[in-house]
């Protein structure tokens, strides 16, 4: 009779890292799809430079470092999927390049390559062009435009290093009177107008390319969750936090603040609580730290939105969250099994 | 490289202070002016000059008077040396550009806190003679203005589309807004740092590789 001698685990779920990733990349499709349905050719063509110069930005890491090659882990895939999904769809295309490079090799591969990187680098590639682009960043097209599946956007084919063209005489032409070139958020944060929920869901709002409905994230994202592929308890504790406070605000100035749907359904909120908050290499672990950790980005994320310069706070909410992640990690450890009470 | 019994000789070591030895890339001496004014190269190279400048005249002239300074008072005394010569510059470049003088700011007068003269007259123009101390010395100071150069030309390329003040990409140039704000610098700065890096690292290799060849 043979034995064979093995340490543990014993059983392995088949659940690897590719497996994992891959399925985000799948739960993701429906909400890229919709977006290419609303703004055509540019969201389309966003969407595959973004990620084709992230997988590109990954490779060269690989040529350069002599590693392994990395691509079929799809971490890279994800996160160019998701930034272009948080770039608003009239983002020159060579920008979008230059985000996909600055979240590969800023927020993954300088610190070691994936599960070592502290920020989420999809978040990483949106601040850096976020800093480096800010007019080109806040330049919003409008959504269901007439011809959007024969012409992209103009200012989407700049030429790279040049300035993109003003898309407001382009979008006159299309036929729409009453776009404004600004997001909800931004209307309600300078005009003090508020949207309906119904255009929130309907995705008939000014937004980036994957954040417009709210309705079809929720989907995407309660589908992972099922499968166990995100954490529920994330987005539930960032959507539960943000909702909270907002109630709290809007209960004592009903004339000031939005009603917590329009904090719920507004701007990336949805995205980043589903899919950026979610991401498994720079969240906590301990089961304390998690619900903190949620409760931090929802509750950075409306102060942001309310007292901040910025009409939209969800991205530095997830990058501070990120950055306190270990610390909270650190304080919460679980009482282990057998030892003493108010020890950790 | 077969190790060697004689003292380097000046001219080495002022090639030392330019590559093996830089004080930006190798050293990491001198942060503030580096991530503070090297937002145009003109800027860069005329604060990197200044730099030199203090540099090889405060490490002469602590190198002359190296027996002649206690010990316990050394620092002080070293400060008071390279601040006359701070002061020198600083009168120089209000007389001879105040656009300039403007542009670079309080950073000429903390010239006198870099940490790469009060390192070079500790670490080398105490223990030498002057002709070598100042060798070493304008070395440095010659790798200072080109880490600064090389750090500014980076800054004022991508942050406005110009070098030296020559627009090169046209009119319909897009800034990269970052690489003028302070992140900028820090992001050129760990670039570069990372360049060199690799070129020792890929050297080190080769070395290794030689000798091991050699039986």
């Amino acid at each position: 009779m043979s034995m064979e001698l093995r340490t543990s685990p014993h059983q392995h779920s088949g659940r690897d890292v590719p497996v994992i990733m891959r399925n985000v990349v799948y739960a993701m499709l429906p909400i890229c799809a919709f977006s290419i349905w609303q703004y055509g050719l540019s969201a389309a063509a966003l969407i595959l430079v973004v990620t084709v110069s992230c997988l590109l930005a990954e490779r060269i890491n690989n040529q350069i470092t002599c590693t392994v090659n990395t691509l079929s882990d799809w971490s890279a895939t994800i996160t160019g999927v998701i930034l272009a999904l948080t770039l608003p769809p009239s983002f020159p295309l060579w920008m979008g390049a230059v985000a996909g490079f600055a979240s590969i090799w800023l927020g993954k591969s300088l610190f070691g390559g994936l599960g070592q990187n502290p920020f989420n680098p999809a978040l990483i590639g949106r601040a850096f062009v976020q800093a480096a682009f800010p007019t080109a960043i806040s330049t919003w097209a409008p959504a269901f435009s007439a011809h959007r599946f024969s012409e992209f956007i103009p200012s989407s084919l700049t030429a790279p290093f040049m300035t993109p063209p003003d898309i407001a005489l382009w979008a006159k032409q299309q036929g729409i009177d009453a776009f404004t070139g600004a997001t909800p958020l931004a209307r309600w944060k300078f005009e003090n107008i508020s949207a309906s929920a119904m255009d929130f869901l309907t995705g008939h709002v000014t937004a980036s390319a994957g954040e417009t409905s709210a309705i079809l994230i929720l989907l995407c994202g309660l589908y992972l969750a099922a499968r166990k592929f995100l954490d529920w308890r994330i987005p539930v504790s960032v959507l539960g936090s943000a909702m909270l406070l907002a109630w709290v605000f809007h209960l004592v100035q009903p004339e000031r603040y939005p009603s917590p749907t329009f904090v719920l359904l507004s701007g990336g909120l949805m995205l980043g609580a589903w899919f950026m908050a979610t991401d498994m290499a720079t969240s906590p672990v301990t089961p304390r730290g998690i619900w903190l950790y949620g409760a931090l980005i929802g509750i950075l994320t409306v102060v942001i939105r309310y007292f901040g310069g910025l009409t939209e706070g969800v991205m530095y909410a997830i990058l501070i969250a990120n950055a306190a992640g270990p610390l909270l990690d650190q304080f919460n450890q679980p009482r282990i099994l057998g030892g003493k009470r108010g020890k950790s | 490289m077969t190790p060697t019994k004689t003292p380097p000789s000046s001219f080495d070591e002022f090639l030392d202070g330019i590559w093996k030895q830089n004080p930006i890339f190798v050293m990491v001496l001198g942060m503030c002016p580096t991530l503070a004014v090297t937002v145009s190269a003109v800027n860069a190279i005329s604060m990197g000059l200044a730099t030199t400048f203090v540099l090889g005249m405060s490490c002469m002239l602590v190198s002359m008077l190296r027996s002649a300074i206690p010990k316990q008072v050394r620092i002080a005394s070293y400060i008071v040396i390279i601040a006359t010569f701070v002061t020198v510059v600083d009168y120089a470049i209000q007389a001879i550009s105040l656009d300039l003088y403007e542009a670079l700011g309080a950073y000429i007068k903390l010239i006198v806190a870099n940490c790469v003269l009060l390192g070079r007259a500790e670490a080398h123009a105490a223990k030498n003679p002057p002709l070598p101390a100042t060798f070493n010395a304008l070395g440095m100071g010659l790798g200072f203005t080109l880490g600064l150069f090389m750090i500014g030309c980076v800054r004022e390329i991508l942050g406005a589309g110009k070098l030296f003040g020559v627009a090169l990409f046209g009119d319909h140039f897009q800034p990269w807004v970052v690489m003028v704000l302070p992140p900028g610098g820090f992001f050129v700065l760990a670039f570069w740092l990372i360049v060199f890096a690799a070129f020792r690292h890929f050297g080190n290799k080769r070395n290794a590789q030689l000798q091991g060849a050699q039986p």
